[in-house]
C-alpha cells in the first residue's frame, strides 16, 4: 500500500515537472520570437522613408481604425488576465466564459485589420508599392498572423478543458496561451508607436 | 606508433614542396604582394605585419604540439611526469590570456590606424573615373574628359584616381589588385576609392562579387600612363571614337560579354542617372564609403541630352 | 494536350545534361530498390514503428548521422565537380551554369545539411547521456526538428532534378537572388528548403537549452557538467538568438518572389544592404554555432585519451560564453568593402580580432591538457591532435582578414576560401569526425577498425593541406571565388591543379571511411564493457548501445568527470556496487505526427516553390491539423514495468 502511494506520488510529479518544464520552453520560445519581431522591426525603420512615389505613412494610416484595434487588443489582453485568475479559483465557467470573451476581441481585432488591409490595396497600396508598404504590409501582418493562430489554439484550448476540465495540462496550456496572448499585445505596443503613431506624426 | 610519425614527415615533405612551388612560380603573378601604388602598399604592410604578429602565437602553439604529443605519449617506461589532477594553474593562464590580448591590442591599434588613414588620399585627387559595373563588363566614364570606355581603363601614373563605383546589375565589386583592394559596386550608390599607380603599367583588374553567368569574364585592364600620354589617349578618343547614346547605353546594359569599347562622348550625367534610377536618393547617407566621399550630385532626369 | 504536358515536364523536369540523367537513374532505381527491400523482407512496419514514430533521442541522432553522411558525400560530389572544372585553365567540364548551380548548392549543403545535422546527431546522442537523463526536455518536438530537417533537406536536394538549383551563391545575395536576376525556381528551393529545415533547428536549440538547465542528474551542478554539455549550452543559445534573423530575412525574399515586394530589390526602394547584413547577422554566429560544439567534442578527447582533468575548466567555459557574445558583434567583417565608413569597420575589426582570445585560450588549456598527462593515440585523439595546428593556423588567417583594410585585398578572393575551408575543415570536420569516432561505440556497440580509420586519417589531412594552402597564394595572385574558369595567361594553372590534387586525396579520405564503417560493422571490436575507452562522463557508466531508457536508476553526481570518481569510488569500495531499487521508468510514446507534418510541410514549400497556391496551402492546412491533433493528444507517455527493466538489464549483462 505504502509503495503503491509513493508510486502515484511519483507519477504526479512527473506531470507536474513536465509541465513546468513545457513552460519554460514557452518562455523562451517567445524570445526567439522577440527576435523575430526585432528583426522586423529593424528592416521596417530602415525602409520606412522608402516611399518610392507611392504613399506614406500619414496618406493611408487611418487614425480611428487603429485606435479602434488598440483598445480591441489591449482590453482582450485584459480578460485574458481575468481568465487565469478564475483559473487559479477553479471556476471552469468563469474561465471558459473570459477565454471567449478574449477570442471575439481578437477576431473583432483581425476583422478590423483585414479591413483596413483591403481599404489600404483598393487604394492602390499594395505591397508591391513600395519598399515602404511592403516593410508595412509584412510586420503588421506577421502580427495580425501571430493573432489569428492564437485564436484557432485557443479554441482548441476551451474544447479541451471542456472535455477534461482544469488540471495540470490544461491548465500549463490555459496559461500559455495567455502568455502569447500578453506577447502580442506588447508587440502591438511597439507597433503601434512605430508605424502608426510615428507614421502619422 | 611509428608510423603516424613517418606520416607526419611525408607531410611535412610535401609542404615544403609547396613552398618550392609557391615561391617558384614567383615571377609578377602575387599581385597582392607587389603593391604598385600606395594603397596597395599600405595593405601590403599591414598584411605582413599581421602575418608575423599571429606566426608569433601559431608557430609556438604547433611546436608546443608536437613536442608534447612526443614527449607525453603513452609507452612503457615514459618518465615524464605524470600529473593526471594538475588542471589548474592561475600564473599560466594569465599568460595565455595575456599573450593574445597584447597580440591583439597591438594589431588593433595599427587596423584602426589604418582603416582611418587610408581614406584620405595624401594630395587631391587629380582626376575622376566613374565605374559602373554591368551584366558582364564594365564601364568607365571620365567625367572631366568627357569620354567613356568598357572594360579597360588608362589613367595618369603618379596621381591619385579617384574612381566613382556604382552599379546597374546586382552587386559587384571594383578590384585591381596591384593598386589597392576593392570595393563593392552597388545599384543605388556612389562609393569612392581612390588609388594611385606610381608607375606606368598595366595593372589587372577583376569583378571579385559573383553576378551570374559571365561573372568569370569581367576582368579588366588598368593602364597606367604618364600624364602627356593619357592626355594624347584622351584627345584621341575624342576625335576617333564612336559616341555613346543612351539607347547605345541601355544596348551595353543588356547581359552580354563585350570586347574592349571606347565613346567619344556619352550622355550627360548618365553615372548619375544610373545611381538614380536604382534607388539613390534612398541611399544617400550611406555613399561616403571611406569616410571621405561627398554625396552625388543629383541629376534631373529631363535634363539629360548628349553632349558633344 | 500532349504538347501541353510535354511543355510542362520539360521545364519540370531538368533536362538536357547527362549528370543529371545520370542523378534521375539512380534516384529512380534507388528508390525502387529501398521499396522492393522493405517490401521483400516485410519491413515497413518495422522502419514505421522503431524509425519514422520514434522520439528516442538515439535513434533520432542516429537518423540524423545518416542524412548528414548522405549529405556530405552529396556536397562533397559538388566540390570534386568543381575542382575538376578548375584543375585546368579554359576547361570545358562544366558551364558556368552548372558550375554556379554546383557552387551554391556545395555551399548551403555543407553548412546546413552536413555540418548542422552532424552536430545534432552529436547533441541527441550525447547530452541526454552525458548529464543523466532518459531524454531530451521535448522528445515528440525532438522529432519534429529531425523530420523538419530531413524534409527540409529533401526539397533543397530534389532541385537538382526537378526545376532546377539555385545558383546565386550559399547566402544569396539579392538582387541577385530576387526574381529579376533569377527568375527559375531555384532560388525558391533554396527559401523552402533552409527555412523548414530551419524552424527544426531553432526547435532544437530550445529543446537542447531546456534540456540541459533542467534535466541534469541530480548534484550535478552547472559547473561541474561536462565541457561538451558546456559547448551545446553555448550553441543552443546562439541558435536562439540567431535562427530568427535567419527565418525573418527568407520570409523577406520569399515576400519578394512571391508576393512581388520590395525589400531588396533594385527598384521600388529595396535596398539590398539590408539583406547583406541581415543575413551575416544569422551567418556570422551560424559559424560559431558549429564551431562551439566540435571544442566541446576535443575538450572531452583530450581529457580522456590524456587520462588527464581538462586543464582551466572555468577558462574554458568562460571563453566559450565570451565567444558566444562576441559572436553577434562582428557579422560587419563579411562586408568591410560595403562602405559602412571608417569608424564602423574599425569597431567591427576589432570585435573581431577580439573572438581570437578567447579561442587562442582555448588552444592553449587543450595543450596543457595533454601537458603532463599519457597521451594514448586512438583515432579520435588523431583527429583532435590534426585539428589544434590547422586550427591554429586557420584562426590566424582569420585575424588577417579582421584587418579591415587589408581585407579590401583579402575580401572574395581564395584567400578568404581559404581560411573558413581551414577552419570548417580543420575545426568543424574534424571535431564532429572526432565526435563521431569517440562515440560511435556507444551509439553502436563496436569501434571503428583503426588501421582503415589511418588510411582516412592521412588522406584527408594530407589531402586538406595539399587542397588548401595553394589557395591561399592563388588569393595573393588575385583569383577571386566563384569564377567558373580563368586564362592561361594569369599563372593560376600549377596551384589549382595541385588543389584539385588535394581535394581528390580527402574524397580518397571519405571513401575508406565509408569502406571502414562497412568492414567494421562485421569486425569492429565489440565493446561489451560500455566504456571502452576508460571514460570520465556519465556516457560511459551506462551499456553501449544504451538500452532505451538510458539509466535503469539515474546517477547521483557529486562533481565534474563524474563516472570517473564513482569508478574510483567502487575501486576503493571493492567492486560491489550497494543494491538498488529500481522504480517504473516514465517514458514518452512514439508518435507518428512529426514525420505526417513534416511531410505536409514538404507538401507547402513545394507548392511555394512553384507557386501553386492550391498545394502550398493544402499543406499548410495539413500542418495545422497536426498541430491540432498533437494538441488533443493526452495519452503521449506510458511506464516501464520494474520487470522489464529487470530483464533488460539482465540481457546487457548489469546486474541491478
Ligand atoms: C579566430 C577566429 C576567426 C576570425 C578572426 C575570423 C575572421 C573572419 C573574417 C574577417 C571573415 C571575412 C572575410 C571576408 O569576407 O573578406 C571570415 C569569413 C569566414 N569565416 Fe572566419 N574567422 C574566425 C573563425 C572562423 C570559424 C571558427 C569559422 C567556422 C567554423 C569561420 C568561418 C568563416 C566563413 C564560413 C567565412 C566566409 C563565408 C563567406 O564569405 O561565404 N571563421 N572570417
Ligand atoms: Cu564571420
Amino acid at each position: 500500500m505504502e509503495h503503491a502511494a509513493s508510486h502515484h506520488k511519483h507519477h504526479h510529479d512527473d506531470h507536474h515537472d513536465q509541465e513546468s518544464l513545457k513552460t519554460l520552453g514557452f518562455w523562451i520560445f517567445l524570445v526567439t520570437d522577440c527576435i523575430l519581431f526585432g528583426t522586423l522591426f529593424a528592416t521596417y525603420v530602415v525602409l520606412r522613408t522608402n516611399t518610392a512615389g507611392g504613399p506614406v505613412g500619414k496618406e493611408i494610416f487611418d487614425v480611428a481604425g487603429f485606435v479602434a484595434e488598440t483598445f480591441i487588443l489591449l482590453t482582450s489582453s485584459f480578460t485574458s488576465g481575468l481568465a487565469v485568475l478564475a483559473m487559479h479559483k477553479g471556476k471552469i465557467k468563469e474561465l471558459i466564459t473570459w477565454l471567449i470573451v478574449t477570442a471575439l476581441l481578437g477576431l473583432a481585432f483581425i476583422g478590423l485589420e483585414i479591413n483596413e488591409f483591403y481599404h489600404m490595396v483598393m487604394e492602390g497600396a499594395t505591397i508591391s508599392t513600395s519598399a515602404f508598404l511592403s516593410a508595412f504590409f509584412t510586420l503588421v501582418g506577421t502580427h495580425g498572423l501571430h493573432v489569428s493562430f492564437g485564436l484557432i489554439w485557443m479554441i482548441a484550448i476551451m474544447i479541451q478543458l471542456g472535455r477534461h476540465g482544469i488540471n495540470p495540462v490544461t491548465s500549463r496550456k490555459v496559461y500559455n496561451i495567455c502568455l502569447y496572448w500578453h506577447f502580442l499585445d506588447v508587440v502591438w505596443i511597439f507597433l503601434f508607436t512605430v508605424v502608426y503613431l510615428m507614421g502619422v506624426m | 606508433m611509428r608510423k603516424p610519425r613517418l606520416l607526419r614527415c611525408i607531410q611535412l615533405i610535401i609542404m615544403a614542396a609547396f613552398a618550392i612551388i609557391v615561391l617558384a612560380g614567383c615571377e609578377n603573378q602575387f599581385l597582392v604582394l607587389e603593391p604598385r601604388g600606395p594603397v596597395a602598399e599600405t595593405q601590403y604592410q599591414l598584411i605582413v605585419v599581421s602575418a608575423i604578429l599571429c606566426a608569433i602565437v601559431v608557430i609556438p602553439v604547433i611546436i608546443l604540439t608536437v613536442f608534447v604529443v612526443y614527449r607525453y605519449r603513452d609507452r612503457p617506461g615514459n618518465k615524464a611526469p605524470y600529473k593526471p589532477e594538475w588542471a589548474h594553474n592561475t600564473l599560466l593562464e594569465v599568460v595565455w590570456w595575456g599573450i593574445p590580448v597584447v597580440i591583439i591590442a597591438l594589431l588593433g591599434f595599427y587596423t584602426v590606424k589604418a582603416t582611418f588613414a587610408l581614406p584620405k588620399p595624401p594630395a587631391p585627387t587629380a582626376i575622376k573615373v566613374q565605374v559602373t559595373s554591368l551584366d558582364w563588363k564594365w564601364l568607365f566614364i571620365y567625367p572631366e574628359q568627357k569620354i567613356a570606355t568598357v572594360n579597360y581603363a588608362p589613367i595618369p601614373a603618379g596621381v591619385p584616381v579617384q574612381f566613382e563605383v556604382t552599379s546597374d546589375a546586382p552587386m559587384n565589386s571594383f578590384w585591381v589588385p596591384q593598386l589597392g583592394g576593392q570595393v563593392y559596386t552597388m545599384p543605388g550608390m556612389a562609393m569612392r576609392l581612390w588609388l594611385q599607380a606610381d608607375q606606368p603599367g598595366e595593372y589587372f583588374g577583376q569583378g571579385a562579387n559573383f553576378t551570374g553567368k559571365g561573372f568569370a569574364h569581367m576582368q579588366f585592364k588598368v593602364v597606367a600612363k604618364s600624364q602627356a600620354e593619357f592626355d594624347k589617349w584622351a584627345n584621341q578618343i575624342k576625335k576617333t571614337a564612336p559616341e555613346l547614346t543612351m539607347d547605345g547605353y541601355r544596348n551595353l546594359a543588356k547581359p552580354g560579354l563585350a570586347d574592349v569599347m571606347s565613346f567619344s562622348s556619352y550622355p550627360e550625367g548618365l553615372f548619375e542617372y544610373i545611381v538614380n534610377k536604382n534607388g539613390g536618393p534612398n541611399h544617400k547617407h550611406h555613399s561616403n564609403n571611406h569616410g571621405t566621399g561627398h554625396e552625388t550630385e543629383k541629376h534631373d532626369m529631363s535634363g539629360m541630352h548628349k553632349h558633344h | 494536350m500532349w504538347e501541353k504536358i510535354k511543355d510542362f515536364a520539360s521545364t519540370f523536369f531538368v533536362t538536357g545534361d547527362p549528370l543529371i540523367y545520370g542523378a534521375d537513374v539512380a534516384i529512380v532505381l534507388t528508390t525502387f530498390a529501398i521499396i522492393f527491400v522493405l517490401t521483400y523482407y516485410k519491413k515497413w512496419g518495422w522502419l514505421w514503428r522503431e524509425w519514422l514514430t520514434t522520439v528516442d533521442h538515439k535513434k533520432i541522432g542516429i537518423m540524423y548521422l545518416i542524412a548528414s553522411l548522405l549529405m556530405l558525400f552529396r556536397g562533397g560530389v559538388d566540390a570534386l565537380l568543381m575542382r575538376l572544372q578548375l584543375a585546368l585553365p579554359e576547361m570545358h567540364f562544366l558551364h558556368s551554369e552548372h558550375y554556379n548551380a554546383i557552387f551554391t548548392t556545395h555551399g548551403t549543403i555543407m553548412i546546413l545539411f552536413m555540418a548542422m545535422p552532424m552536430m545534432f546527431a552529436l547533441f541527441n546522442i550525447v547530452v541526454p547521456l552525458q548529464i543523466g537523463a532518459r531524454d531530451v526536455a521535448y522528445p515528440f518536438l525532438n522529432a519534429l526538428s529531425f523530420w523538419l530537417f530531413f524534409f527540409g533537406a529533401l526539397l533543397f536536394n530534389i532541385s537538382f532534378v526537378i526545376g532546377g538549383s539555385p545558383d546565386s551563391g550559399w547566402l544569396a545575395y539579392p538582387p541577385l537572388s530576387e526574381l529579376s536576376h533569377s527568375p527559375g525556381v531555384g532560388q525558391n528551393f533554396y527559401i523552402w528548403g533552409i527555412q523548414i529545415s530551419g524552424i527544426g533547428s531553432l526547435a532544437t536549440g530550445i529543446n537542447f537549452l531546456v534540456t540541459i538547465l533542467k534535466m541534469r542528474a541530480p548534484g550535478m551542478k552547472l559547473m561541474d557538467m561536462p565541457m561538451f554539455t558546456w559547448s551545446v549550452l553555448a550553441t543552443c543559445i546562439l541558435i536562439i538568438f540567431a535562427f530568427p534573423i535567419l527565418t525573418v530575412t527568407l520570409g523577406l525574399l520569399f515576400v519578394d518572389r512571391f508576393f512581388g515586394g520590395h525589400f531588396f530589390t533594385m527598384d521600388g526602394g529595396g535596398n539590398p544592404m539590408m539583406y547583406v547584413n541581415l543575413i551575416w547577422m544569422w551567418g556570422h554566429p551560424e559559424v560559431y554555432i558549429v564551431i562551439l560544439p566540435a571544442f566541446g567534442i576535443f575538450s572531452e578527447i583530450v581529457s580522456t585519451f590524456s587520462r588527464k582533468k581538462i586543464f582551466g575548466y572555468k577558462s574554458m567555459v568562460f571563453a566559450m560564453m565570451i565567444i558566444s557574445v562576441l559572436a553577434f558583434f562582428t557579422w560587419v567583417h563579411h562586408f568591410f568593402t560595403m562602405g559602412a565608413g571608417a569608424d564602423v569597420n574599425a569597431f567591427f575589426a576589432v570585435t573581431t580580432m577580439a573572438i581570437a582570445i578567447p579561442t587562442g585560450v582555448k588552444v592553449f588549456n587543450w595543450l596543457f591538457t595533454m601537458f603532463r598527462g599519457r597521451i594514448q593515440l586512438k583515432q579520435p585523439m588523431l583527429w583532435t591532435l590534426a585539428f589544434i595546428p590547422c586550427f591554429a593556423v586557420g584562426g590566424a588567417t582569420g585575424v588577417m582578414l579582421a584587418v579591415a583594410p587589408a581585407d579590401y585585398q583579402y575580401h572574395n578572393s581564395y584567400f578568404l576560401i581559404a581560411h573558413f575551408h581551414q577552419v570548417l575543415i580543420g575545426g568543424v570536420v574534424f571535431g564532429y569526425l572526432a565526435g563521431i569516432y569517440y562515440w560511435w561505440p556507444k551509439m553502436f556497440g563496436f569501434k571503428l577498425d583503426e588501421r582503415l580509420g589511418k588510411w582516412g586519417f592521412w588522406l584527408w589531412n594530407i589531402g586538406f593541406y595539399v587542397c588548401f594552402m595553394p589557395q591561399y597564394a592563388l588569393g595573393f595572385m588575385g583569383m577571386t571565388r566563384r569564377v567558373y574558369t580563368y586564362g592561361w595567361d594569369l599563372g593560376w594553372a600549377p596551384l589549382n591543379f595541385t588543389s584539385t590534387v588535394g581535394a581528390f586525396l580527402m574524397g580518397a579520405g571519405f571513401v575508406f571511411q565509408i569502406w571502414q564503417i562497412a568492414y567494421s560493422i562485421k569486425h569492429g571490436e565489440r565493446d561489451r564493457t560500455g566504456d571502452p575507452w576508460n571514460g570520465r562522463t556519465l556516457e560511459w557508466s551506462i551499456p553501449s548501445p544504451a538500452p532505451h531508457y538510458n539509466f535503469a536508476v539515474i546517477p547521483q553526481v557529486k562533481g565534474p568527470d563524474a563516472w570517473w570518481e564513482m569508478k574510483k569510488e567502487m575501486q576503493q569500495d571493492g567492486t560491489k556496487k550497494k543494491p538498488v531499487q529500481l522504480k517504473p521508468i516514465h517514458m514518452p510514446k512514439n508518435s507518428g505526427i512529426p514525420f505526417i507534418m513534416s511531410v505536409f510541410w514538404f507538401i507547402a514549400g513545394f507548392g511555394f516553390t512553384f507557386s501553386w497556391v492550391w498545394m502550398a496551402v493544402f499543406g499548410l492546412i495539413g500542418v495545422g491539423i497536426c498541430l491540432l491533433a498533437r494538441s488533443f493528444q493526452y495519452d503521449t507517455d506510458y511506464y516501464i514495468p520494474v520487470k522489464e527493466i529487470e530483464r533488460t538489464e539482465k540481457a546487457l549483462g548489469r546486474a541491478v
